[in-house]
């Protein structure tokens, strides 16, 4: 598939979740496609970071689920900031497990799973649907019920995929993609490059084999498909790239410069900007 | 200040925060020490250079490391694989102390780094909950507040992200089995909540620190003894450790105002 035809298939309204973390393997590629599209008042679940703020920006989404957005070496994002500073979209905050235990619920097919964390926290004064459980043994204790965060689509980006939609990724942290992909109807896999599947050996040992066919609706081929987040070892942040995407983003005539150069043409189009952009830089 | 400070020198504040920090993990145990930000990361590597070396330290994302680099150094040596989805059941299994940041800490230890202002719709949003809740229900959770004030010391969290005393109580036994706030590390004190009621209490000022100036900087009433211990010197051991191995650059006084 190409990354244009996945944006083709997620309707308006509809629940989609994200992989990677923070500004690290996020398929952004992908998230662009859906900036080309016309798909809107969308509910976002993401470990967020400029995936989030991208779509903030654009005005895609209507809801937000998750337990921070940030660039990581940059720790506050700014379209998200000055989204939810002028009240820019609904925000489901949750706690970084309980998101975790959300998903893996979902993948287990389970209403709920009880976590510890939550309790005396303002997440449950935020999130008045949340609810507690007790335990039916003689401890009695009391969870917090973390609810199944079933998705639409999973948009997820790893190292390597076969035709068939096996992934694999090859850097130190397979962060969440595969749950990702187990909690949604449809997954869409972006990868650095296709590759034939006996090639996976070779590469990494079958623990390196993060997703499974039988989760993955379509694959696409996107070198540098993560840019500017990090895709170790295939490459790493683009440092000098998200400081000013950052900067832009704090400035609307800056943001509307940053738009045209970069995010309205195509994907070919915005790799060759990147790459203008880096020599200039050089 | 860039370079390292000479040897001989006097302790300066931001080392005797660092001290400070490394205290926070005295007599842990084999446990996963956490910390977020300059002075604790340096903490965290002195307390396993001397007097911890039981301590577990990552490299900052999924490593578990054997060796203790400098600052912005690389280890050398791999003990360990701890990706984000191991490092939550570790926070849930109990067998971590983290030393987390604070925009905004009350007198019961609640903590805020989501948002200022209304959450419905901030001043200024922050970084949102990340792992505040599950760590302060789970395992042992200090604070480093590198710039103590009125702003960070705060009268009523805006929003509880890590969990306070008297919130965990009244949360009940499941929010308060494993729930405590061994420390909290400023540039003006150390502070702990070792008191009948876990109201906040001063530990030890820093040496130069006098009383009335903790209290002004602090927005909740706080009781300052004449008598409250100063931090502790750090040893001629410790200061190179700290000056010569793992801060040579000295980023710990970017982090410190003197």
């Amino acid at each position: 598939m190409t990354a244009d035809q996945v944006a083709g298939r997620i309707e308006s309204g509809m629940t989609i979740g994200i992989g990677g973390w923070g500004s690290r393997r996020k398929p952004m590629a992908l998230v662009r496609a859906l900036l080309r599209s016309d798909v809107t008042d969308l509910t976002v679940v993401s470990y967020g970071g400029p995936d989030v703020g991208l779509l903030a920006a654009a005005g895609r989404v209507r809801k937000l689920v998750a337990a921070f957005v940030t660039l990581d070496s940059i720790p506050l994002e700014p379209h998200f900031r000055a989204a939810r500073q002028s009240g820019g979209f609904e925000l489901m905050e949750l706690d970084e497990a309980m998101f975790m235990w959300g998903l893996t619920a979902a993948a287990h097919r389970l209403p709920f799973l009880p976590v510890r964390s939550g309790l005396g926290s303002d997440v449950m004064t935020v999130n008045p649907s949340l609810r507690t459980v007790t335990s039916p043994y003689e401890d009695g204790e009391e969870f917090v019920a973390a609810p199944a965060l079933r998705l639409d689509a999973a948009l997820v980006h790893l190292n390597r995929a076969d035709a068939y939609g096996n992934a694999q990724y090859l850097g130190p942290d397979p962060y969440f993609d595969d749950l990702f992909c187990e909690a949604a109807t449809d997954a869409y896999v972006s990868c650095e490059r296709v590759v034939e599947t006996a090639e996976f050996a070779e590469a990494g040992g079958p623990q390196t084999l993060l997703v499974g066919r039988q989760e993955v609706t379509g694959v696409v081929e996107a070198p540098n498909g993560a840019h500017f987040t990090s895709c170790v070892p295939d490459y790493g942040r683009d440092e000098p790239f998200q400081a000013a995407y950052a900067k832009a983003a704090a400035d609307p005539a800056a943001w509307r410069e940053f738009t045209e150069r970069f995010l309205d043409g195509d994907e070919d189009a915005y790799q060759a900007a990147v790459a203008a952009f880096a020599k200039e830089g050089a | 200040m860039s370079e390292g400070t000479a040897p001989g020198a006097a302790a300066t504040r931001a080392e005797y925060c660092v001290i400070a920090c490394a205290e926070a993990w005295r007599g842990d145990g084999e446990i996963l020490a956490s910390p977020m930000g300059t002075v604790p990361t340096i903490g965290a590597r002195l307390a396993k250079l001397t007097f911890a070396p039981e301590l577990l330290l990552t490299d900052g994302e999924a490593l578990l490391i054997g060796d203790v680099p400098g600052l912005g150094e690389a280890a050398r040596v791999v003990e360990g694989w701890l990706p984000y989805r191991r490092h939550l059941a570790m926070v849930t299994g109990g067998k971590r102390h983290v030393m987390m940041g604070a925009s905004q800490l009350d007198r019961y230890g609640n903590q805020n780094i989501s948002c200022i202002g209304d959450w419905r719709r901030p001043d200024r949003q922050l970084l949102g909950v990340r792992g505040a809740p599950a760590n302060t229900l789970n395992n042992p959770t200090s604070y480093w507040v590198p710039k103590h004030s009125t702003r960070v010391l705060v009268e009523k969290a805006d929003m509880v992200c890590g969990v306070g005393y008297e919130r965990a109580a009244a949360a009940g036994p499941s929010a308060t089995r494993f729930h405590r706030i061994p420390r909290v590390v400023t540039d003006l004190a150390v502070l702990d909540f070792e008191t009948t009621d876990h109201r906040m209490r001063v530990r030890s000022l820093h040496p130069g620190v006098s009383p009335e100036r903790l209290r002004e900087a602090t927005g909740f009433p706080l009781d300052v003894p004449a008598d409250v211990p100063r931090t502790r010197e750090p040893s001629a051991e410790e200061l190179r450790l700290i000056r010569e191995v793992i801060d040579p650059r000295g980023l710990r006084e970017r982090e410190v105002r003197p």
